[in-house]
């Protein structure tokens, strides 16, 4: 099963032909992801890895069937190229983009909400290394190579910490079921707990890694959902422990600007809620690992 | 990125905010001109610098004679002024603004932010102004107010006559509430804002509305499109490291403690400070390299760390995901060789062609301490930080 995406899902790229945008879909081709095109406005028509370069993306729906997309444009566009995929009926996307300002993310956040949920699209990111659903299909910017399936699954702000979490797994032979990267913004398309909606609703993920940060409500809300609503073991390691309050640590989302946003504060409301708590980032695996043994 | 007061109140002046009479000066001289060119017999001299709490650190004197005003400016100028959101290094005042003083009846909050969890814009407001809104929120939560605002429609008058009751103001005063709390919305939005605060928002003692202090900070995200925003940036304010950084495109955060760290990405970056802080050490920065870690970012990353004397032993811990550990080995093994370094390095090194990596740095004959895994190597910095500081004694 895996969640979002899996070895048939028909993904286009939104910015195919630029230089990341092509970069990334040679590698997502490799992996094995089935790229059925990509947009750029304007070179409609045109062949670019062997596949068809559309002008919008309602057309690459109609021509190819396209139902994900990962968008590379960049963050001036980005919005934009959101809202296109989701009037044309995507029903998964990715942004890659960093970057995007907060007033186009709450326009976009607005208008997705417009659909009826049942045709809302569900975005993930921006500012994220993207989703993967290892041996089937990779959304994203992430070496494919360090994530073995299995049945953990994985929802996190960072890039290369969700890459070294997975890696560790790897190591003690675990596997992950989808990975899925939130993005370090301030506002995204989804938020931690969305996400562990569709791990618990998903049958081949047995245990659910949780890699938060510092700032926003987001870790502590998934934290109520998993005590509430959730059958299966929630794992979590919140990052900056050392961060000082009122100031960016890199992400724009990672800021303590109120009580609540500390790393300190999120493990101790979590650990009520219930969650298992890394100790350490070096021990997310061995967490991981101890709570699988208990299933 | 912030600005400062007076940079705020031109620009919510603009949108039909009332602000007192007052002018910028850079001297005492200028100071006393400002004072005499707004006439009256009080004054308020106001230290520009970006932090709140500006009165508790003596930055806001008030004045009755011009000769008060000069020799307020004169103690000003050049002072660094220490807040609790400055740190104790805390910030140079070079502006000063003059104002006319201002007859306070009552003092009110009003502040408009970005709410993560609603992914709206919400307005905050109290009939208790002055205080900071966290100290309010701590001793008295139900004296404020929070309206939530509809993106696709914006505020409307509605909700802006709901505030205007919750702050207490008088039917007389409602449509000049409306206005300057439309005003504060308006700019907010036009411009990209993240955050406009108005404590206090005085009623004079004749009834009217002046916002007697106000902040704004922008989205660094759409500064790109905010060209008349971008130039009100003031470098004097920013920590000249980070500003360093940035402008070569990096991310630095700097710390007090003294282990000095390069990662790339922002949540690993975060993740290998927490473990040096738990295997006994105190990172002395947040430097996230980016994704490419070209072996000339990586020099550059390694002279930023470097250029803070405090920095005992240095850490670096790359995952390679797009990149590959061969090419960061590299990297890492010129700029040691090109600067010469005077404290140990431990390196770790994960993912694409990680044996490769390792090789590289082993086969270097550099004095490199590598390891496997993120505790180990935070364990190897702690330690060597802990040699050198030893042999130093």
């Amino acid at each position: 099963m895996a969640i979002f995406i899996n070895k048939e899902t028909r993904i286009i790229v939104q910015g195919f032909t630029g230089k990341i945008g092509s970069f990334h879909a040679q590698d997502m081709i490799k992996y094995g992801s089935n790229v059925v095109g990509g947009i750029t406005p304007g070179k409609g028509g045109q062949k670019h890895l062997d596949r068809s370069v559309f002008n919008t993306v309602k057309e690459a729906v109609e021509k190819v069937g396209a139902e994900a997309s990962i968008i590379f444009v960049p963050p001036a566009f980005a919005a934009d190229s959101i809202m296109e995929a989701a009037e044309a009926g995507i029903k998964y996307c990715v942004a890659i983009t960093d970057g995007i300002p907060t007033q186009d993310m709450m326009a976009v956040k607005n208008y997705l909400r417009r659909f009826p949920k049942e045709n809302r699209m569900v975005l993930t990111g921006p500012n994220c290394a993207g989703t993967i659903s290892p041996g089937k299909s990779m959304l994203g910017i992430m070496p494919g190579h360090i994530y073995i399936p299995g049945n953990v699954g994985i929802v996190g702000r960072s890039g290369t910490l969700g890459y070294e979490a997975a890696d560790q797994m790897k190591n003690l032979g675990i596997g992950v079921s989808t990975s899925v990267g939130i993005g370090g913004d301030p506002i995204n398309g989804s938020s931690h707990r969305d996400i562990m909606e569709e791990f618990e609703k998903d049958d081949e993920t047995k245990v659910v890694l949780m890699i938060g940060e510092i700032g926003g409500p987001q870790e502590v809300e998934a934290g109520h959902f998993a005590k509430e609503h959730m059958s299966k073991p929630v794992v979590a390691y919140i990052a900056g422990l050392t961060a000082p309050k009122g100031r960016r640590m890199g992400h724009a989302g990672a800021i303590i600007s109120s009580s609540g946003e500390s790393a300190a504060e999120k493990v101790a409301m979590l650990k009520e809620l219930g969650v298992t708590i890394a100790p350490t980032p070096s021990a997310m695996g061995e967490t991981v690992a101890s709570v699988l043994a208990k299933l | 990125m912030d600005i400062h007061e007076y940079q705020a109140k031109e620009i919510l002046a603009s949108y039909g905010v009332k602000i007192a009479e007052g002018g910028l000066a850079y001297s005492p001289e200028d100071a006393v001109q400002r004072s005499r060119e707004i006439g009256g017999s009080i004054w308020v001299v106001k230290a520009q610098i970006h932090s709140g709490a500006r009165g508790k650190a003596g930055g806001i004197k008030i004045c009755t004679s011009h000769e008060q005003v000069e020799a307020a400016a004169e103690e000003l100028l050049g002072k660094r002024l220490v807040t609790h959101q400055t740190g104790p290094a805390g910030k140079v005042c070079l502006r000063l603004y003059v104002e006319a003083g201002t007859d306070i009846d009552r003092e009110l909050y009003f502040c408009l932010l970005v709410d993560r969890s609603a992914e709206r814009i919400v307005m905050v407001g109290s009939a208790q102004g002055g205080m900071e809104i966290e100290e309010l929120a701590e001793t008295n939560p139900d004296a404020i107010k929070k309206i939530y605002i509809e993106p696709a429609v914006g505020l409307q008058d509605f909700q802006a006559r709901k505030m205007a009751f919750a702050l207490g103001l008088e039917p007389t005063q409602l449509s000049h509430a409306v206005k300057i709390i439309k005003g504060s919305y308006r700019a907010m939005r036009d411009l990209d804002a993240n955050m406009v605060e108005i404590n206090p928002l005085v009623v004079t003692k004749t009834g009217k509305l002046v916002a007697l202090d106000a902040k704004m900070s922008f989205d660094d995200n759409a500064l790109f499109r905010r060209q008349k925003i971008s130039e009100l940036r003031d470098k004097s304010q920013e920590d000249k490291r980070e500003m360093a950084a940035a402008d070569r495109g990096l991310s630095y955060v700097g710390l007090d403690g003294d282990i000095g760290c390069m990662i790339n990405g922002a949540g690993l970056a975060m993740a290998t400070m927490d473990m040096i802080k738990l295997a006994g050490g105190e990172p002395a920065n947040f430097l996230d390299v980016g994704g490419g870690a070209s072996a000339e970012r990586t020099e550059k990353a390694f002279r930023m760390v470097l250029q803070d004397e405090n920095v005992k032993a240095m850490l670096v811990n790359i995952f390679a995901g797009i990149n590959r550990c061969d090419w960061i080995a590299e990297g890492v093994v010129e700029a040691v060789k090109k600067l010469d370094m005077k404290v140990p390095l431990i390196v770790r090194l994960s993912g694409t062609n990680v044996e490769q990596g390792r090789k590289i740095i082993a086969d270097s004959g550099l004095p490199i301490i590598t390891a496997d895994t993120l505790a180990e190597a935070a364990e190897k910095a702690v330690q060597a930080r802990n040699e050198v500081v030893a042999n130093q004694a």
